[in-house]
């Protein structure tokens, strides 16, 4: 291992995982947005947007993101539409990470026993009431892991973005192996940023859900 | 709806479904293989040896953390340069793909043998069932139960996984793709849209079958079992 | 207007072809207590759901306080009525006093400082004025179960709804359920009761209604039904539970 040489390039790698961070970060926000909104589409049972978001939610969760990347990057823009590469990143991100937020969502919120709903409607609350108080306080506490998971999933998605041009880290990883042949460096420089990236959010979630379990609510006998 | 005609033309379509063939057939191979490992893995996960447990907690973590891109890249470069040894992207692929889903798949096989209730060995043990029947009439058939849905749902991921693999210059469906566009770059300028609106589909139409039966096996089992 | 609080004219439902209700009559006075006994599966329960909207009936009137509920607001109509399930009804993420005050305070906009008194009070009455702040996996189901009446009771219903309120508790804990209706009763509430407690239905009611099959088989004081049954079917019925009771014993 050739440290020296590590170093000198750890800036390019730090950059690159602060691209990674900030595009990965957008789209799981942005996912979050989108999936709620079909999440509610879905739940209040609206008509029209309740099938399109069917219709989305299976699109996106059964192609993979660097095709999904491909058409927004290299397609679109032969029809007039042209996106920078960030935004085809976030947007792509987005596309595929609101369709598996939505279904987090969406079995949090079936997951709250049908009593409960109708506890809520029987003192009286509205439906946006007792969505608000009683039914996504306990929901979004039983998806919070698999939002997490969608987390991690997501920012690990995004190492395609070096396929659409963007110098994310394995973009670099790439340059480094094709221009000095320092394979055995770049790679473990790239593994262990990742990690750095990766573990943290990971375990970060691995302890709020042991702490939700532990606060124990549910159904409880 | 110009340059839509590049998708039809002269051996095109062949050629992607050839491609979508190299898709399939890596994901294939590699699901056997992980189903095949896993299945074992997942009863090593189950086993009270804190050795046996720590690797493979290690084992899927590191799957779970690493991307799957990265993997790629350690294998198709790393092992390359570590062992002087060329291997093929398919090769790589189909080790990667492996090592990745035997890990995911022994964490729901455990997940299927924990998820039994103490009470039905116990209640199996009571009718006088030997070990052995215990497993094979009363915790395999529940525990498949569990396990089969979520095995086919791997498969889709997989596939959709694959996709990573033309960035170790493996050629396939979506490689063909940007091979048909690069080919047909002035006849048919507008081609990408069409194409890899095309390879999208492709994926789709590959998976969405498979998510659905995975689903219709989900719900069909859970109402069995009241 | 007629005087009832609530009034149900040929209450039909069906649920998949399923005839459960098949034309049901009933009307209560203020301050009337009616007991709906019956087997399993004859449609006590979707009475009760029918009453305040829970499941829409095929045909037939509901009229609370000589209104038809049809043409009212479904919130509106629940706000003055209370109903209590069998179990699993209380917030798990709020505590006794979040549980209480949630209904009073955002639906009938009360005042929170006002609620949470009231609350104190009807808590020490059911002897839990030290579970203010209690979360409901701390709680006995029996505490739980007298949580919820309280919780119904708040929103100061026309009329309260008890399905099956003891059946999922261990028996040392439906007495002091029990207790807490009876108190209700004798305050002179409204109140629509299924229930498989015979003893306590005979206590509680002023009329009881045994239905089977859909429909209201035999009505009467609670000393003649239970004691001097009319029809065969409800005294085949009655006897189950004594046969059951020396079985068990």
């Amino acid at each position: 291992m050739d440290t020296s040489f590590m170093v000198k390039f750890l800036p390019m790698y730090v950059k690159a995982a602060g691209l990674t961070l900030r595009l990965g970060l957008a789209g799981i926000a942005l996912s979050l947005v989108v999936g709620a909104l079909c999440c509610m589409a879905r739940h209040f049972r609206v008509p029209v947007l309740d099938r399109v978001a069917g219709v989305y939610i299976e699109l996106a969760r059964n192609t993979p993101l660097l095709v999904q990347l491909f058409f927004l990057y290299f397609g679109l823009p032969k029809v007039g539409i042209k996106l920078d590469a960030e935004t085809c990143a976030v947007a792509g991100l987005t596309f595929l990470g609101g369709a598996y937020m939505a279904e987090s969502l969406r079995s949090g919120l079936e997951s709250v026993d049908r009593v409960q709903q109708e506890s809520g409607m029987c003192i009286g609350l509205t439906p946006l009431q007792n969505l608000r108080y009683v039914i996504l306080p306990q929901g979004l506490a039983t998806a919070i892991p698999s939002i997490g998971a969608n987390a991690v999933f997501l920012i690990k998605e995004t190492s395609v973005f070096s396929a659409v041009a963007l110098a994310d880290l394995m973009y670099v990883a790439k340059d480094l192996i094709g221009m000095y042949y320092k394979t055995d460096e770049a790679l473990l420089m790239l593994t262990l940023s990742y990690l750095t990236l990766l573990l943290p959010i990971s375990i970060a979630f691995t302890l709020l859900e042991r702490r939700l379990r532990h606060a124990g609510f549910g159904s409880a006998v | 709806m110009r340059d839509l005609a590049v998708l039809f033309k002269g051996n095109n379509p062949a050629r992607l479904l050839g491609g979508l063939g190299v898709t399939l057939k890596l994901s294939l191979i590699s699901v056997v293989l992980s189903i095949a490992l896993g299945l074992v893995v997942g009863v090593l996960m189950t086993l009270k040896n804190p050795v046996v447990r720590a690797v493979t907690r290690l084992w899927l973590e590191t799957v779970r953390i690493v991307p799957q891109l990265v993997l790629l890249f350690l294998v198709y470069f790393g092992m390359a340069k570590a062992f002087n040894l060329q291997m093929s992207g398919e090769t790589a692929a189909v080790i990667v793909f492996t090592f990745w889903g035997a890990g995911e798949m022994g964490d729901l096989v455990r997940g299927a043998i924990t998820s039994i209730p103490v009470h039905q060995r116990e209640s199996g043990a009571a009718l006088g069932l030997t070990q052995g029947q215990v497993w094979a009439h009363v915790l395999l058939p529940q525990a498949a139960r569990r396990l089969v849905p979520q095995a086919i749902n791997l498969t889709t991921r997989m596939i959709k996984t694959t996709s990573l693999v033309m960035l170790i210059g493996v050629v396939e469906v979506l490689k063909v793709g940007s091979q048909i566009i690069d080919a047909a770059r002035y006849d048919a300028p507008q081609g990408a849209v069409w194409v890899y609106g095309a390879v999208f589909l492709l994926y789709f139409f590959a998976c969405w079958p498979i998510s659905l039966l995975a689903k219709h096996l989900e719900k069909q089992w859970a109402c069995q079992e009241g | 207007m007629s005087g009832y609080v609530l009034e149900i004219k040929n209450l039909k439902k069906s649920f998949d072809g399923n005839g459960v209700l098949d034309g049901i009559d009933l009307a209560m006075g203020d301050g009337e207590v009616v007991v709906v006994v019956g087997p399993s599966g004859c449609g006590k329960s979707t009475l009760l759901r029918c009453v305040n909207g829970l499941e829409t009936p095929d045909s037939g009137e509901i009229l609370l306080d000589g209104a038809p509920i049809s043409g009212m607001d479904m919130v509106q109509v629940r706000r003055q009525i209370g109903m209590v399930f069998q179990s699993y009804d209380l917030f798990p993420h709020m505590d006794v006093l979040g549980n209480l005050s949630l209904g009073p305070v955002k639906a009938l906009k009360r005042s929170n400082d006002e609620v949470k008194a009231e609350a104190v009070q009807a808590l020490a009455r059911v002897g839990l004025a030290d579970k203010l702040h209690a979360l409901p996996r701390q709680l006995s189901g029996g505490q739980k179960q007298r949580v919820a009446l309280v919780r119904a009771m708040l929103m100061h219903p026309r009329l309260l709804l008890l399905d099956e309120i003891t059946a999922a508790l261990d028996p040392e804990m439906v007495r002091e359920v029990l207790n807490v209706v009876l108190d209700l009763a004798r305050d002179g509430r409204t109140m629509l009761i299924v229930t498989h407690e015979m003893r306590f239905a005979e206590a509680v009611a002023d009329r009881v209604l045994f239905l089977e099959g859909g429909k209201v088989v035999e009505e009467g004081r609670p000393a003649d039904f239970f004691h001097h049954p009319q029809t065969p079917r409800a005294r085949a019925f009655l006897d189950t539970f004594e046969f059951d009771t020396v079985k068990k014993a």
